[in-house]
């Protein structure tokens, strides 16, 4: 009898899936999963579990290769994006499905447009996108190009997609990798006002706080395989962990004082106004010294992103000047740059990390394929090629059946790590790291901060910007606060700040001296 | 030179780049859409080349333009459609479909002209010039008012209705891109096709459709070609105008407007060559004046593209 009431409250049930892709990587095998209405489910496991696979059979952009899927007590076939659609489901996926060129507006409304006559009704699109975000209370800009839009406002965008086309089951595949703290928080609130009004959300994210945070149960997964559903409460952070690798995770990063040495990243003035006439950057100097991790803390949108682009000539700035070791990196070609001893993990993998039709080990090796150890004479030396991808690819423990895979076929997690692996193992005097661990599961992240401290701590200079203000606070040594383009505060040691006090500088309610902030140049 | 130059400012002349700009401006919209929509039809020529020879023959056998015109079109949306077939759902390279379809179009078709109407003997080239009389052309309309403009209404009057059409298309082309839900399909599925996919478009059908239309342009650039410019089909009659397309679509930036233009430069370098040798210039020398001006074009807006987008913004 209670299985009986139980087959009713579940509104979907995805029975023993399997599914293999077509390059033979199996994915999932045997998963349970099933939702109740009106909770927040959440899916966890470590990178290439086989999250997005399973979410993605749910939502009819992959076929499971055995399997069934019941969705209100109904067998169901999910053959297209579109069936999935009309039978309530949506999904925001891990990698933004935006079309930059476009409007918000005409994102939102792709596939269903609002017609006059023969003609798209682009008011009537403006006006569908601004009624449905102020309903949500999803602040969006409908008449701008996504191309323009930061990535907190697009993540906003593709979940304005599914609401507006009607889904009550609303995947969320890693939506807070890239959103601020305060975004975060704006997410959970209406996703909790959603759940009230009777939503159901699958909720995915390598971040166990939010997870405990918001979710009702849990499904974890391990390669491929579901390790169980559990209620959220009934489970530790550290039971959870456990169950995801199989082993105990240190969740904090243990370092010991940084002994810096010389400036080896000397920013002066710099100073940039973007195509809106925002300034961006106002007058922004500091140094980054060997053997330190300087952390930069502040609201995405202030400036940070502007700033790294600036270091690795993605843009110029209007003035101000640059240099590393002496040399200015300003508009050098980026080879240029690369040969000073820059490394950069760029905040947007699949933009600028990665070539995702090109395989593993040609990523890894995209920076130094001139190298004199990997060529003979005008040929490459394959055999030094494959040793050192192989190298990589164990020491960063990429999920893949070998290097010469494709690396857009990776999980997100472990295209992250490729990215990681090219820039730390290229003897870099300075890494340029941006959200370097986004989207990255405990196991990887761990790695990848410990990899970070040490590498400090061997005498190279880091400067660390993360969305993730737990992040910056624990890895960085000493820390700069980024508001409006400028830096408002400068911490040499960040062990006695609070969030609290953070937060204040964050928001621009408080700002340090001009004094104070002046000792971050060590001249 | 001066006699050159007076020829040059007659009204003849000006009329004769429109005439000759039409059927490129038909193929480079047919490249505009298809690379919209992600991909890239370089069969343009080969599909000009069918419509052409279907389009003069079914004229003939009917003896009427109209139905010539409209097995054209037929046959140009058929073969593109069967491109999409051998495209995206045999996956083929889009590319070596192309091809293919260039290479029939050169060979295939004199073929057919030969066993279908099986009138020529010997070693002479199979053709249908003997058979399409000028009733049977597609007709030129001479618009009312303007045709008694001095000048003028010797430049825009009196040309092939589908001169008119090609600037028409142009027009509605354009606003088919812009301002309709399927224009809006086509690009978001060029940008990406996943984004697309997964707010439920049917990519493959977005894509059927584009090539479809560059089908159908095809058909009106081969029905011209066959049926207007020059009376009846004869062997690679298209003469590189499908090649030239692709240059004016990626010339045009990709645009309506910047196509039309470009077909219309492409259009005045050809009627330019034709004026050269008719004043005297040895046709060996006359000849490849196109071609050259369209090389140079090409690399003088490639230069002024790359500069522009160098050149740092300014912030106001
Ligand atoms: N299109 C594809 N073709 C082939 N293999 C794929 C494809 N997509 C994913 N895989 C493989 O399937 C496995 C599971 O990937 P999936 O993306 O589901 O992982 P995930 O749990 O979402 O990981 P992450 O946390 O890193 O996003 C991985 O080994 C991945 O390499
Ligand atoms: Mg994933």
């Amino acid at each position: 009898m209670g299985d009986e009431a139980n087959r009713e409250e579940y509104i979907v049930q995805m029975k023993k899936i399997d599914k293999v892709y077509s390059n033979g990587v199996a994915a999932n095998q045997g998963v349970d999963f099933n939702l109740k209405k009106g909770e927040i489910h959440a899916l966890m496991g470590e990178n290439g579990a086989g999250k997005s696979t399973l979410m993605k059979m749910l939502f009819g952009m992959e076929q499971p290769t055995s399997g069934e899927i019941v969705i209100n007590g109904e067998s169901t076939v999910l053959s297209s994006p579109s069936v999935a659609i009309a039978k309530g489901i949506g999904m925001v996926h891990q990698h933004f499905m935006l079309v930059p060129s476009l409007s918000v507006a005409e994102n939102v409304v792709l596939g269903m447009v609002p017609k006059k006559g023969l003609f798209i009704d682009k008011e009537k699109a403006v006006e569908i996108t601004r009624q449905n975000a102020e309903k949500y209370n999803l602040h969006v800009e409908p008449e701008m190009r996504v191309a323009d839009i930061p990535v907190g406002m697009k993540q906003k965008v593709e979940i304005l997609k599914a609401l507006v086309r009607g889904a009550r089951i609303l995947i969320l595949d890693e939506p807070t990798a890239v959103l601020t703290a305060q975004e975060t928080e704006e997410l959970f609130r209406e996703l909790t006002a959603l759940k009230k009004e009777g939503y159901t959300v699958v909720f995915i994210s390598h971040k166990l706080n939010e997870i405990k945070e918001i979710t009702d149960r849990i499904t974890i997964m391990r390669n491929g395989r579901s390790m169980g559903v559990y209620e959220t409460k009934d489970v530790s952070k550290e039971d959870i962990s456990r169950l995801m690798v199989g082993r105990d995770v240190i969740l904090n990063v243990q370092k010991d004082a940084a002994k810096p040495t010389d400036v080896v990243l000397k920013v002066r003035n710099l100073e940039y106004v973007n195509e809106w006439n925002k300034k961006m950057l106002d007058k922004v100097s500091f140094d980054v010294r060997k053997g330190e991790i300087l952390g930069i803390a502040g609201v995405e949108g202030n400036g940070q992103k502007e700033l790294i682009d600036m270091l690795f000539n993605l843009n110029v700035p209007d003035a101000g000047e640059a240099t590393v070791n002496g040399k200015s990196v300003i508009g050098k070609p980026q080879a240029k740059i690369r040969e000073m001893g820059v490394s950069l993990v760029p905040e947007d993998r699949m933009l600028y990390g990665i070539a995702a039709q090109a395989s593993i080990e040609e990523n890894v090796i995209s920076d130094r394929c001139a190298k004199k150890e990997l060529n003979k004479g005008p040929l490459f030396h394959m055999g030094a090629i494959h040793k050192l991808s192989e190298q990589l690819v164990k020491d960063y423990t990429v999920l893949c059946k070998s290097p010469a895979q494709q690396v857009g076929m990776l999980s997100g997690g472990n295209i992250q790590k490729v990215v990681v692996a090219r820039e730390f193992s290229n003897d870099p005097s300075l890494i340029l790291a941006d959200q370097p661990t986004r989207g990255i599961d405990v196991g990887a992240t761990e790695f990848i901060r410990k990899k970070l401290v040490e590498l400090s701590r061997s005498g190279i200079a880091v400067l660390l910007v993360s969305a993730d203000l737990a992040e910056v606070m624990e890895l960085s040594d000493s820390l700069i606060v980024m508001h409006n383009g400028r830096i408002v505060a400068y911490f040499q040691d960040t062990g006695t700040l609070s969030d609290e006090e953070m937060g204040e500088y964050m928001l621009g309610l408080k700002e340090q001296t001009p004094e104070e902030i002046r000792r971050v140049c060590h001249d | 030179m001066s006699n050159l130059l007076s020829n040059m400012l007659s009204p003849g002349f000006f009329f004769s780049i429109f005439r000759i700009s039409a059927p490129i401006l038909y193929a480079t919209l047919a490249a505009i859409v298809v690379e919209k929509a992600g991909f890239a039809n370089i069969g343009l020529e080969g599909l000009m080349m069918f419509s052409a020879l279907f389009g003069s023959l079914a004229s003939y056998y009917s003896q009427s333009w109209l139905v010539g015109f409209l097995v054209a079109l037929l046959v140009g949306v058929g073969m593109s459609l069967l491109m999409g077939f051998f495209a995206f759902q045999l996956e083929t390279d889009i590319i070596l479909v192309g091809i293919a379809v260039n290479l029939m179009g050169s060979g295939g078709t004199l073929f057919l002209c030969k066993i279908i109407t099986d009138i020529t003997e010997g070693k002479a080239m199979a053709s249908t010039t003997g058979l399409i009389t000028s009733k049977l052309c597609i007709p030129n309309i001479n618009i009312p008012v303007i045709r008694s403009i001095p000048f003028i209404g010797r430049v825009l009057s009196g040309h092939s209705l589908l001169t008119y059409t090609a600037f028409l298309m142009c027009i509605l082309t354009s606003i088919m891109l812009y301002r309709t839900s399927l224009g809006l399909n086509i690009r978001a599925v060029g940008e990406n096709a996943n984004a697309a996919a997964s707010v439920g478009v049917s990519v493959l059908k977005i894509k059927y459709i584009a090539i479809a239309f560059s089908g159908l342009m095809s058909g009106f650039g081969g029905a011209f070609m066959s049926m207007s410019y020059a009376q009846g089909w004869s062997q690679d009659m298209v003469a590189g105008r499908g090649f030239i397309a692709l240059a004016a679509q990626a010339m045009g930036g990709g645009e309506c407007l910047g196509g039309m233009f470009s077909s219309l430069l492409f259009g005045f370098a050809q009627a330019l060559g034709i004026k050269f040798s008719s004043v005297g210039l040895d046709s060996n020398l006359a000849s490849p004046i196109p071609y050259a001006i369209t090389i140079i074009s090409l690399a003088i807006f490639g230069f002024v593209r790359i500069s522009r987008a160098k050149k740092p913004k300014v912030a106001a």
